[in-house]
């Protein structure tokens, strides 16, 4: 069922579109209301994801992270994996969010003959990376669509992708991607046992709609062809406010209804990754609690009574059961010697700090 | 995360979100026109095309592969439309005798849809090519070895 369930799900959806748009013909629902309402549920859902994010306490700095911190002048430092800088942290993210670093060095252990081995597992990272470039590159070359003119490196971008000019219309080097993408991904949580194991309906819908959403696009470019003049009408009438819903092809409703559920469905699922990813503590806060001090900001005034205070109160009372003091005092009549207690109260608390807020 | 990289981020990802509509606020908004305009298309009886407008409009692009297809693999050049007219299966001979011109029609939808056919990489359709003399007396001399070769 954690299988099957998302495939009638996304099957379902599919027919919603279908079922409004072939018999029903309801096009200004499907091709104006329903998106406009999407993306607002998308932007709005973003945004209070990462405000929420943000309110989460992240009082310290995690040094954690593979590589050797800034240390001695004559320890090479590991500049990218423990950064001490910004610029750094920069880098580090960036190798992270396009080249998803951390998960080339994914390993798997297996059990051998004389015990375990463990060895490295680059499938995963390959066709995650495979999957993420088709998705943003196809996403990019969609820009032609609400675009008018349509800048040159959209046009560029659609050369470069059906390079090998096979078919016509070409094929994108990125449809490919994208379905051997998925494909993969779907097929690991189905056949590794452990992995099948931990797998959710979750994890599988996203997937599974995604696969629609590609396929849907993929039947369209290829096979059953849609009146691009009327879709382009329909796109730019969304972005420039004049919507009409010009097109009648319920497969174009289909792709784009899915489109629509997977707007509204990011914000709330693990596809969140995609904004969640900047707000890593691994990898987003540069490793310098050696060199900075970091003060939790939310730590209350803490009542202190110093040894000072103490003997100051007591000090007779001590000095007649014989107690060393160490303290000068003098009778009370007489005013205290200030000169010294000003210089021991306070610790130099205000040098050299940076605030971490959460 | 510090307060100020939160309210950056969300500004970041809002200033994203609204770019296609500011971008499009913004440009110039001219409604495509295709120019029927041609000496072949006015002296048409009726105001057509090969097949219906709509199937001309989603599927050229394939009807022009499978012509492809045809010619250059089966030697079958001859295309018989649904109302029973019959045409030569050639870019150069059908369609742009009488869309002839292309810069006007193929290519102005062609733009504004951002599609890049590479037709016009070979097809001589707009003769740059035989604007260069010696390119010129190289084609007379393939036509007339086409022509020679065909009777
Ligand atoms: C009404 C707009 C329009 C007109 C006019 C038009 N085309 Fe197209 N053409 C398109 C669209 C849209 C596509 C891409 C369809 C797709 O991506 O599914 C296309 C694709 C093509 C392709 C396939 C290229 C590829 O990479 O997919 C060829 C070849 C082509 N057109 C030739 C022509 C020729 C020749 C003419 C002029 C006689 C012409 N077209 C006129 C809209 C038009
Ligand atoms: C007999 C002359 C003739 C030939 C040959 C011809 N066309 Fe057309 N074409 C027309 C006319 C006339 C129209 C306008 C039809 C209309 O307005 O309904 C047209 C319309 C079109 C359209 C639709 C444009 C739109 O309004 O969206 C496309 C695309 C097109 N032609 C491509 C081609 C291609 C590709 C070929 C070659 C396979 C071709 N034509 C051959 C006369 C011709
Ligand atoms: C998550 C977002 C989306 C994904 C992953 C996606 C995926 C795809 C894919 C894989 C194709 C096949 C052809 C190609 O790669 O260009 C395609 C085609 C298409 N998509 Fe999308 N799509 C998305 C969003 C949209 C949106 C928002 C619209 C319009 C409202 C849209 C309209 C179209 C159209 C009209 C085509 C056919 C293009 C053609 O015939 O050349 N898509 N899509």
């Amino acid at each position: 069922m954690r299988i099957v369930g998302p495939i009638i799900a996304v099957c379902a959806l599919a027919g919603i579109a279908w079922l409004g748009t072939g018999p029903l013909s309801l096009y200004t629902l499907f091709g104006v209301i329903i998106p406009y309402c999407a993306f607002a549920a998308f932007v709005v859902g973003f945004i209070i994801r990462i405000l929420n994010w943000g309110r989460s306490a992240v009082p310290f700095r995690i040094p954690t992270t593979a590589g050797q911190e800034k240390s001695l002048p004559w320890i090479k430092q590991n500049k990218l994996d423990n950064p001490s800088s910004k610029a750094g942290v920069v880098g580090r993210m960036a190798l992270e969010v396009l080249f998803f670093r951390s998960l080339f060095r994914n390993a798997s252990t297996e059990k051998t003959e004389d015990g375990i081995a463990i060895g490295s597992a680059k499938w995963l990272w390959l066709f995650a990376l495979i999957f993420h470039w088709s998705m943003l590159i196809i996403v990019l070359r969609h820009f032609r669509l609400f675009l008018d003119p349509i800048p040159a490196w959209i046009t560029a971008l659609e050369g470069l992708d059906g390079m090998f000019q096979i078919g016509l219309p070409v094929i994108y080097l990125t449809d490919l991607g994208i379905v051997a993408g998925i494909t993969f991904l779907f097929i690991r949580r189905v056949v590794v046992p452990r992995i099948r194991y931990i797998s959710q309906t979750i994890d599988y819908f996203p997937l599974v709609l995604l696969f629609g959403i590609a396929l849907a696009g993929i039947i369209m470019r290829y096979f059953t062809k849609v009146d691009m003049s009327a879709v382009k009408e329909l796109t730019l009438g969304l972005v420039r406010f004049t919507p009409q819903a010009t097109v009648t092809e319920p497969i174009f409703y289909i792709h784009i209804f899915l489109v629509c559920c997977l707007l509204v469905y990011f914000p709330w699922s693990k596809l969140m990754h995609a904004g969640g990813i900047f707000l890593s503590p691994t990898r987003n806060m540069a490793n310098n609690s050696r060199a900075v001090r970091h003060v939790n900001p939310w730590n209350y005034e803490v009542k202190k009574h110093t040894y000072e205070e103490y003997e100051n109160e007591n000090w007779e009372k001590m000095q007649a059961l014989g107690l060393p003091l160490d303290y000068e005092h003098v009778k009370e009549e007489e005013p205290p010697a200030e000169a010294e207690a000003g210089a021991a109260e306070g610790a130099p608390e205000a040098a050299n700090t940076e605030d971490s807020e959460g | 995360m510090k307060k100020t990289g939160i309210i950056a981020f969300v500004v970041i990802f809002c200033a994203l979100a609204l770019l296609p509509f500011a971008a499009n606020a913004i440009s110039p908004k001219a409604p495509l026109e295709l120019d029927y305009n041609t000496p072949a298309i006015k002296s048409l009886e009726e105001h057509k095309c090969i097949e219906s407008t709509e199937f001309m409009r989603s599927s050229h692009m394939q009807l022009l592969d499978s012509w492809r297809n045809d010619v250059v693999r089966n030697g079958d050049i001859v295309y018989t439309a649904t109302d029973g007219t019959k045409y030569e299966k050639s870019l150069d001979d059908s369609c742009l005798t009488c869309h002839s011109n292309p810069e006007e029609f193929c290519d102005k939808c062609h733009s504004y849809e951002g599609v890049n056919p590479y037709c016009w990489d070979c097809h001589d359709s707009f003769g740059l090519w035989r604007q260069n003399e010696s390119n010129e007396a190289l084609y007379q001399d393939f036509l007339a070895s086409v022509e020679g070769g065909q009777e």
